[in-house]
Formats: structure tokens, C-alpha cells, sequence
């Protein structure tokens, strides 16, 4: 096939992601938009499959293989409360499938390939001219170098995050010295890379960016606790959307520059959305403590015999005589596997002629989206799960607010106590209310480990226990009402 | 170098595309969007094909084809199929 031929049907692929992403923006157009994507996915490998050859297929079939089993398995059996864990193993993936095609890329073209450590430590004497004719040589080592640092350094912090979320690691370990230690592995990576740039057969400086970056994705990641995850999460999707990208300037192919830059804006997009929904810089996500500076507040203070608390027969009885309930979901719904009870009570109330939405938070979860994905699962319809901007105005005309699982996106300390450390935080204004039920295990503190005053409200009544056992026994008492 | 520029423009170019799609996708679609979007970033695949064959490499070569080959297609397969089985929950009402 000509080169000209293939990369038309290349800019195919690509028109047909941007499509794909475009039905993305409409519920109704989705599916068709991700069979478009897929679409796209299959002309790209097939004219690709077709051009290679005096190629070794066999490596390529079982790669193919393995590849499918290991991808239909997971995306059939994972739980839809599991899907954090899900996306972060798949930026992982992404990562280190760049940077063992940057790697690939940089032995074969030096020609030799060492056969153990020793051999490696020699250096070869190339120039960057096997890279490429003159500054084009030095651009493709410095895209491969690139390449190999973002690939690695997404594939460990991806690890990292995947054992937060799975919690197989709850503790958070980070450097001696913290930013200051994390910017010394990049400066030092950097360098590796400016050092292959200059001395390409430098196997010995190659191996360093590799140790280097896959040091500082352990780094990164370690420090940062569960519900700053969609942040992370969001940030190494497009780490691994640039490190495609940066892929593509290696092997001079135009449909990964295209596949990956949208990636990497898409990533890019979402953390920008989730840094804001928190009120926080990325740096402070990624480098700060979020209690630091503020008067401490005394939760026994904030709560002492003030709290009340119901069981969830009397809530039923407020329930049947409301008007308008508000639903507010957070990842404690998630850890409850809830949302089909939480549904459940919907219905019933929907069945006396309440009117019944969803207040969903934009951090609410472990990553973008989470509580919409979970309610979808439960088949609420998606028109009544609605955002923090359109809800809030509503909230005063609410007669019941009932809070599931979430916390620091419902402290009214944001808006109001100028010193706490979430000030500033948009939050939704459940206190608004004309009565607010939280059901929730105990008093303790969500992850900004402050109390929350609402729970101390004289509207608010909380519902100690188990969160699908409460709502399941709502549900009950207020189908018998 | 002409090549280059024009791979550069391509990506500049990419990059205000992908800013004006994805501010218009709501967040109702964010988990979709981020699976979806790791089955895009599965376009590795193309270049993994391109590495992991030649056929007088040598085996390290090979052998890092195959693992980018492995990991490419998992994103690939596992994207689209979980991307798919969320928005079908989205579909129906």
C-alpha cells in the first residue's frame, strides 16, 4: 500500500475518534459515538497489520491475545463501584505500552541490543544521525527520552493509585523533603534525556531516565490520599494521552499524534474540573497538606448535645408528607454498594407523589462521574441527577435533603469559617433545607478531618448505621405508610 | 524537517480540537469519557505493531514489541467494552 493511502485512511481513524468523542457529549449519542471510536480503532490497526511486513507474527499474535483476554475479562467483570480501579490500571497500561514502543524503537535503531547488565554499562558509539538526518536525529532522541520518562513514571504512579483505590495501601509515604525530592528526580531524569540527546549509544543514561521516572510515579502517587484520587486519576489519564502523542513524534505517525493530544486535553480537562470543584491548585493536590494553617476546631465542641438522631421509620413518616427530596450521594454509597437500595426509595417515594433529584458533587467519589455511572447502574434516569450549579439554587425549596456517604461536600464551614482549610470550597447548600437527614456510621470526620457542623444543625437528624441497610429500611416503613 | 512542522501543526492543533469537544461533554458522561478515552489512548497499538515485528531484530526488541503489543491491546479491548456496557446503562430508561 502506498504511504499516502495509508495515512488517508489514518486521518480516518482519527476523524472517526474526534466523532466518537463529539457523541460523547449527549447521552443519547454515546454508544454510537464509542462504536465510532472502536470503528475508527480497528481501520487504524487492520491498514497497519496490512503495511508491516517481513514481521515476526508471532510475538504479535500472542501480544493480540493475551491483550484481549486480559482486557474483555476486566471490563466485563469489574463492578461498576470498582471502575476508579478499572481506569487507573488502564492509564497504567497505557504508560507502559509507550514507553516499551519508545524503548523498542531506541534499540532498534541503535542496533545492538544487550544480552545482560554488563553489556549495557558499554557504551556504543552512534550518532543521532541513525535517528534521523541532522536536528530531526536529535528531536526523535529527545521525543523518545520523553516518551520513556512520561510512560514510566504513568505506569508506577498509575500502580500506586490503583492500591490506594483497591485500599491495599492506606498509608501515604513520600519522599524526604517532599516537592523539593520530587523535583530533583525530574531535574535528574531531565538530564538523562539531554544526556541520550547528546550521546545516543549511552545505554547507561537511557536505563537512568527509565529508573529515574519509574521512581518519581511511586513518588507522586504515594502522598496522596483517597479523596484527592479524581485529581490523580485525571492527571495520568493524560499523562498517558502524551505519552501516545509523544509516541507518535518518534515513529512520525500522524493518527497517535491525534489519538493522544485529545487524550492528554481530555485528562488535562478533567483535573482542571476537579481542582476547581475543590477549590485547590494542582500543586496544592499534589504537593500539599490539605489541613495545613487554620484553627483547629474541636469536634466535641461543634457537636456536643447538639446532634439529634432518627430511625429510619420516623424519616419515612417526613418523607411520605414531603414535597420536594433531594438525594445527595457520595463515595460512602459507593463503599455500601447502596445505589440500587437508594433507587429503591426513589421509587417509593416517587409512588406517594414526592418529586425526587439528585445532588451530585463533581468530586463526589474517587473519580469524575463515579455517582452518575453508579445511579445509571441502578437505572435512575439521567436527567435527575443534576449538577452542584443547577441544584443549589433549588435547595430551599427542598423539604428533605438525605445525605448518603458524602461529608465535606456538604460542610457549610466552606462557606462560612474563613479560617478551615476548605474555605472557598464550593459545596452543595444542603443546609439549606428545611430539614436534613445524613445517614452515615458515626460522627467521625471525611477526608478533610474536620467536623461538619451541619450534623449539629437543628434541622438536620442524623441516621447512624450501615447505609444500605437504612435506606432498604426507609424504603420499608414508608411502603407500608 | 518539513515532516516536523507539519506533525507539530497536527498536534497544536489536536490540542484546541480536543479542548473545544471535551468542555461540552456533561458531567453525567466523565467515567465514560475517561474509559473511553484510555480505549483511544490504546492507538499505541498501531505503533506497537510497528515495533514488535521486524523480523531480523534482535529479541529484546521483539520481546518489548510484545509487551507494548499486550498492554496496547488490553486498553484497546478493555476501553471500549467497559466504555460500552456503562453508557448502555445511560441509554436505557
Amino acid at each position: 500500500m502506498s504511504p499516502n493511502l495509508i495515512n488517508f485512511i489514518y486521518l480516518v481513524a482519527g476523524v472517526l475518534f474526534i466523532l466518537g468523542i463529539k457523541g460523547l457529549t449527549k447521552p443519547k449519542t454515546a454508544v454510537r459515538g464509542n462504536l465510532l471510536s472502536a470503528l475508527g480503532m480497528l481501520l487504524a490497526v487492520s491498514v497497519t497489520l496490512i503495511t508491516i511486513n517481513d514481521v515476526d507474527y508471532r510475538y504479535i499474535v500472542a501480544g493480540v491475545v493475551v491483550g484481549s483476554l486480559v482486557g474483555s475479562v476486566m471490563a466485563l467483570r469489574i463492578q461498576m463501584t470498582s471502575m476508579p480501579q478499572m481506569v487507573a490500571l488502564l492509564n497504567g497500561f497505557g504508560g507502559g505500552a509507550s514507553l516499551t514502543i519508545a524503548l523498542a524503537e531506541y534499540f532498534s535503531k541503535l542496533g545492538v541490543a544487550p544480552n545482560s547488565m554488563a553489556e549495557m554499562l558499554v557504551p556504543v558509539v552512534v550518532d543521532s544521525s541513525v535517528f534521523g538526518v541532522g536536528a530531526e536525529g536529535t528531536f526523535a532522541l529527545i521525543a523518545i527520552g520523553l516518551t520513556v520518562m512520561i510512560g514510566a513514571l504513568t505506569l508506577t504512579g498509575s500502580f500506586i493509585a490503583f492500591a490506594k483505590l483497591q485500599e491495599l495501601m492506606k498509608k501515604s509515604y513520600g519522599l524526604p523533603g517532599g516537592p523539593t525530592g520530587n523535583a530533583i528526580l525530574v531535574i535528574a531524569a531531565l538530564a538523562a534525556v539531554v544526556f541520550v540527546a547528546m550521546d545516543p549509544g549511552n545505554m547507561v543514561a537511557m536505563m537512568a531516565i527509565v529508573g529515574l521516572a519509574l521512581l518519581l510515579g511511586l513518588f507522586l502517587v504515594m502522598p496522596i490520599g483517597g479523596a484527592d484520587m479524581p485529581v490523580v486519576i485525571a492527571l495520568l489519564n493524560s499523562y498517558s494521552g502524551i505519552a501516545a502523542a509523544l509516541a507518535g513524534f518518534i515513529l512520525g505517525n500522524t493518527v497517535l499524534i491525534i489519538a493522544g493530544s485529545l487524550v492528554g486535553t481530555s485528562g488535562l480537562i478533567l483535573t482542571q474540573i476537579m481542582c476547581v470543584a475543590m477549590n485547590r491548585s494542582l500543586a496544592n493536590v499534589l504537593f500539599g497538606k490539605m489541613a495545613a494553617g487554620g484553627e483547629t476546631v474541636d469536634a466535641d465542641e461543634v457537636y456536643a448535645g447538639k446532634v439529634k438522631s432518627a430511625q429510619p421509620d420516623e424519616v419515612a413518616l417526613m418523607l411520605e408528607i414531603a414535597q420536594r427530596v433531594v438525594i445527595v450521594p457520595g463515595y460512602g454509597m459507593a463503599m455500601a454498594q447502596a445505589q440500587h437500595a437508594v433507587r429503591e426509595l426513589a421509587d417509593a417515594m416517587e409512588a406517594k407523589g414526592v418529586e425526587v433529584e439528585y445532588g451530585i458533587h463533581p468530586v463526589a467519589g474517587r473519580m469524575p462521574g463515579h455517582m452518575n455511572v453508579l445511579l445509571a447502574e441502578a437505572e435512575v434516569p439521567y436527567d435527575k441527577l443534576v449538577e452542584m450549579d443547577r441544584i443549589n439554587p433549588t435547595f430551599e425549596d427542598t423539604d428533605v435533603v438525605i445525605i448518603i456517604g458524602a461529608n465535606d461536600v456538604t460542610n457549610p464551614m466552606a462557606r462560612e469559617s474563613e479560617g478551615s482549610p476548605i474555605y472557598g470550597m464550593p459545596i452543595l447548600n444542603v443546609d439549606k433545607a428545611k430539614n436534613v437527614i445524613v445517614i452515615k456510621r458515626s460522627l467521625s470526620p471525611g477526608f478533610a478531618g474536620l467536623p461538619n457542623p451541619l450534623f449539629a444543625m437543628d434541622h438536620t437528624l442524623m441516621v447512624y448505621g450501615d447505609g444500605k441497610k437504612a435506606v432498604v429500611e426507609m424504603t420499608t416503613a414508608l411502603s407500608q405508610a | 524537517m518539513e515532516i516536523l512542522i507539519l506533525l507539530l501543526a497536527l498536534f497544536v492543533l489536536s490540542l484546541f480540537l480536543g479542548v473545544e469537544l471535551i468542555t461540552k461533554v456533561p458531567p453525567t458522561l466523565h467515567t465514560p469519557l475517561m474509559s473511553g478515552t484510555n480505549a483511544v489512548s490504546g492507538i499505541t497499538l498501531v505503533g506497537a505493531l510497528l515495533a514488535a515485528g521486524s523480523g531480523d531484530s534482535p529479541m529484546l526488541v521483539n520481546v518489548l514489541g510484545f509487551i507494548a503489543v499486550t498492554l496496547a491491546t488490553i486498553n484497546v479491548v478493555g476501553g471500549y467494552l467497559v466504555t460500552n456496557r456503562m453508557l448502555a446503562m445511560f441509554k436505557r430508561k
